[in-house]
C-alpha cells in the first residue's frame, strides 16, 4: 500500500497533464515555474526593469545627491547645503540668460511647429495619386532634422553668403551679415530649424484627420456650417487629445534640444549667449568646466519645470480636450 | 468637403458641375501651393547635395542656384580623407558599428519586454509600466551626469560600451510600439497554442514574433535612425579620433584649420544622410505607420 501510493499520482499526474513520462517532482515543479505568471512576466520585463534600475531610477536620485554637492569629477563630491541652487537664482546672469534664450525657443518654436503641421496635415488630408509625394516631402526635414549634418547645413544656409541671403540679393535686398552671428537673429535660425521638422507632427495630425468620419462634415454643411465652423466645431475639438500628446511631448524636447545649438554656436552658445540653451548650458557647466554639482542642480530644476508644465497642461486639459466616450466635453 | 457641395447639387446639375470642376482653378491653385511649399521644405536639402558638388569657389558665389557648372567630384575625395589620419572609412565604419550593435539590442530586448506588458499579468506590472512612461518624458539632462560617473567608474569612456550597452535595456519607445501591435493580435491564439501545450516563452517566440515582425521593422528603423543621429553620447563617451562615428567627424569640419573646406564638408555631409534616405525610400510605409500609431519622433 505504501509502495502504491506514489505510483497512484505518478498516473493520474500524467493523464491529467497529458504530457510525457518524466521525474515526477522535477516536473511539476519546472511546469509550474515556467507557467507562473509571475515568473515569466519578470523574465520577460527583466530587461526594462533591470536597466530602469540602473540607468535611470539610481542616476535620478544620485543627481539630486550630487545637486547639494561640489563635485568636480575627480575629488569625491562635498556637501554644501542648497550653494548651488542659491548661486544659480541669484548670482549667474547666464543662468538667467540662458533660461529666457530656452524659453523663447520654446514658445516660438512647439507652437509654430503644431499649427503648421495641422495645417499642412488638412490640406494633405486628400486622396488623390502622387499625394505620397507631397506627403514624403514634408516629413523629409524632420526625418533628418536631428541629423549633425543639417545643422551644418543649416548654418550654411543662414551664413554670410548662404542660401538665404543669396535668395534675398534676388529680390532686391542686399546684406551679408550672417543670420547666425547676429545676435538678435541666431535663436531664431534656431527656431526656424525647429519649425522646419513639423512632418512627424504632421504624420499624427494625418492619422487623427483620417480617423473623423466624413460623415461629421456632410451632416455639419447641410446644416449649414462653413469651413471655419466645421474646424472649430468638429476638426479642433476630435483632435485635442492628439494636439494634447502633441503638446507635451514636443514642449519637452524641445526643452531639451542641444545638438543644433551646439553645432550652429560650435559648443559657445553665441552670439552674446543668444544660443545658450539650457541644455547646451548644462553640459558646458558639466563637461568643460567639471562642475558636476551645480550642473544636476540645473537638471533637476529642469525636470521640475518640465514635470510642472506637463501637469498643468493635463489638468487643464479637460477643459479643452474632447473625449469621444465622455459625450460633450 | 467636395463631396459635402455636391449634395446641394440637384441631380441633373451633377454632371454640368463636374464638368465645370474640369476647368475650374481649385485644384490648379492647390497644387501650387503645396507644391510650392513642399519645395520651399526641401530646398535646402536639395542645395546641400547641389552644394555637395559645387567647385569651393561657387558654392557662395551663387548660393540659391542649384546647378554647379560642373560636377566637383573631387569634393567626395578630399572629404572622405577625414582629419589626423582617419578617414571618413573608419567614422562610416564606427557608425555602423553603433547603430547595428544598438538597434539588434533594443529591437530585441524591447519586444520581449513588449510581450510582458501586453499578455502577462504579473504582480506589479501597472507599477512598472508607469514607470516606463514616465521615463518616456523624461528630460536626460537628469541622468546625464551621474550616468557619466557610472560608465567613468566602470572604465568605460572611450569605449562604445557607454553608447552601446544602454540599449541592450529596452527602449519605452519600442516597448510601447510593440505593445500596441500586440494588442492586435487575437487572445485566442495565445489560448490556442497553450492548450496545445506551449509554454508562455514558446507563444512568444512560436506565435507572437512572427505576427509582430511590422512593429519589429519600425523599431529597427527608427532606432537605426536615431543611433546612426546620435550627437551627445558620442560627443560625451567617444573621446578618441578613430572612435567618431560620422556625427561627430562632421563637427571637425568646423573646426580650425580645416575651415576652408567647404565642399568637403559638404559632400560628407550628403553622404551620412545616405543610409537614412535609402532606408526612407525602401520602408516609407513602416515610417508612416510608426509615426501615426505611435507618435514616434521621426
Amino acid at each position: 500500500m505504501p509502495a502504491d501510493a506514489p505510483r497512484l499520482h505518478f498516473v493520474s499526474d500524467e493523464i491529467g497533464r497529458g504530457a510525457g513520462p518524466g521525474p515526477r517532482h522535477g516536473g511539476e515543479s519546472n511546469v509550474k515555474l515556467r507557467d507562473n505568471d509571475h515568473v515569466v512576466g519578470y523574465v520577460f520585463a527583466a530587461p526594462f526593469i533591470l536597466g530602469f534600475l540602473i540607468f535611470t531610477l539610481y542616476p535620478i536620485f544620485s543627481s539630486l545627491y550630487y545637486s547639494f554637492t561640489d563635485y568636480n569629477l575627480f575629488e569625491s563630491p562635498r556637501w554644501v547645503g542648497f550653494d548651488n541652487f542659491e548661486k544659480m537664482f541669484t548670482a549667474d546672469d547666464k543662468y538667467w540668460k540662458s533660461v529666457s534664450v530656452t524659453l523663447t525657443y520654446v514658445l516660438a518654436s512647439v507652437p509654430f511647429r503644431l499649427a503648421f503641421a495641422l495645417a499642412v496635415a488638412m490640406m494633405l488630408n486628400k486622396a488623390f495619386t502622387g499625394i505620397g509625394l507631397y506627403r514624403s516631402a514634408y516629413y523629409l526635414p524632420s526625418l533628418i532634422g536631428g541629423s549633425v549634418a543639417v545643422s551644418i547645413m543649416w548654418t550654411q544656409v543662414f551664413g554670410d553668403h548662404g542660401l538665404v541671403n543669396s535668395a534675398l540679393a534676388l529680390i532686391g535686398i542686399h546684406t551679408d551679415t550672417s543670420w547666425i552671428g547676429n545676435p538678435s537673429t541666431a535663436l531664431w535660425t534656431l527656431i526656424a530649424l525647429s519649425v522646419w521638422q513639423f512632418g512627424s507632427s504632421m504624420l499624427i495630425f494625418l492619422a487623427g484627420l483620417k480617423n473623423i468620419p466624413n460623415s461629421y462634415f456632410e451632416a455639419a454643411s447641410v446644416d449649414g456650417a462653413n469651413a471655419i465652423h466645421r474646424f472649430f466645431k468638429i476638426t479642433l475639438p476630435l483632435l485635442s487629445p492628439i494636439i494634447l500628446f502633441n503638446l507635451i511631448m514636443q514642449t519637452i524636447s524641445a526643452f531639451m534640444t542641444f545638438t543644433p545649438a551646439y553645432i550652429i554656436s560650435r559648443g559657445e552658445g553665441g552670439p552674446l549667449d543668444n544660443t545658450l540653451l539650457y541644455s547646451l548650458y548644462l553640459y558646458r557647466r558639466a563637461f568643460q568646466f567639471y562642475e558636476m554639482g551645480y550642473a544636476s542642480a540645473m537638471a533637476w530644476v529642469m525636470l521640475l519645470v518640465i514635470a510642472v508644465i506637463a501637469l498643468v497642461l493635463f489638468k487643464t486639459s479637460k477643459y479643452w480636450v474632447h473625449y469621444e466616450a465622455k459625450g460633450e466635453r | 468637403m467636395a463631396a459635402g457641395k455636391t449634395m446641394h447639387a440637384p441631380a441633373s446639375g451633377v454632371r454640368a458641375e463636374r464638368r465645370a470642376r474640369a476647368f475650374s482653378a481649385k485644384p490648379i491653385v492647390y497644387h501650387v501651393l503645396v507644391g510650392g511649399l513642399a519645395l520651399v521644405m526641401i530646398y535646402p536639402i536639395l542645395w546641400l547635395i547641389a552644394s555637395s558638388l559645387k567647385p569651393n569657389d561657387e558654392i557662395f558665389a551663387n548660393a540659391y542656384s542649384l546647378i554647379p557648372s560642373r560636377f566637383a567630384w573631387e569634393n567626395y575625395v578630399t572629404g572622405w580623407r577625414g582629419f589626423a589620419g582617419n578617414t571618413f572609412a573608419t567614422f562610416f565604419q564606427n557608425s555602423l558599428l553603433i547603430s547595428v550593435v544598438s538597434t539588434i539590442g533594443a529591437v530585441a530586448s524591447s519586444a520581449l519586454v513588449a510581450y510582458a506588458f501586453a499578455r502577462i499579468p504579473f504582480a506589479g506590472k501597472g507599477f512598472w509600466f508607469s514607470c516606463m512612461m514616465m521615463t518616456m518624458m523624461l528630460p536626460h539632462d537628469v541622468t546625464i551626469i551621474p550616468q557619466y560617473v557610472l560608465f567613468a567608474k566602470l572604465n568605460w569612456l572611450s569605449t562604445f560600451k557607454p553608447v552601446i550597452v544602454p540599449q541592450f535595456f529596452a527602449v519605452p519607445f519600442f516597448i510601447f510600439l510593440i505593445m500596441q501591435f500586440i494588442r492586435t493580435i487575437p487572445v485566442e491564439l495565445d489560448e490556442a497554442a497553450k492548450i496545445d501545450g506551449c509554454s508562455k516563452y514558446g507563444i512568444f517566440f512560436r506565435v507572437v514574433m512572427p505576427l509582430i515582425v511590422p512593429a519589429l521593422i519600425t523599431a529597427t528603423i527608427f532606432s537605426f535612425y536615431w543611433r546612426w543621429d546620435d550627437f551627445i553620447n558620442p560627443l560625451l563617451y567617444l573621446n578618441k579620433p578613430e572612435l567618431y562615428p560620422v556625427s561627430l567627424a562632421l563637427k571637425l569640419f568646423l573646426d580650425g584649420e580645416s575651415l576652408n573646406n567647404w565642399g568637403g564638408m559638404f559632400a560628407m555631409a550628403t553622404l551620412s544622410l545616405v543610409p537614412i534616405l535609402i532606408v526612407f525610400l525602401f520602408f516609407q510605409r513602416y515610417i508612416v505607420e510608426g509615426i501615426s500609431t505611435s507618435g514616434l519622433k521621426g
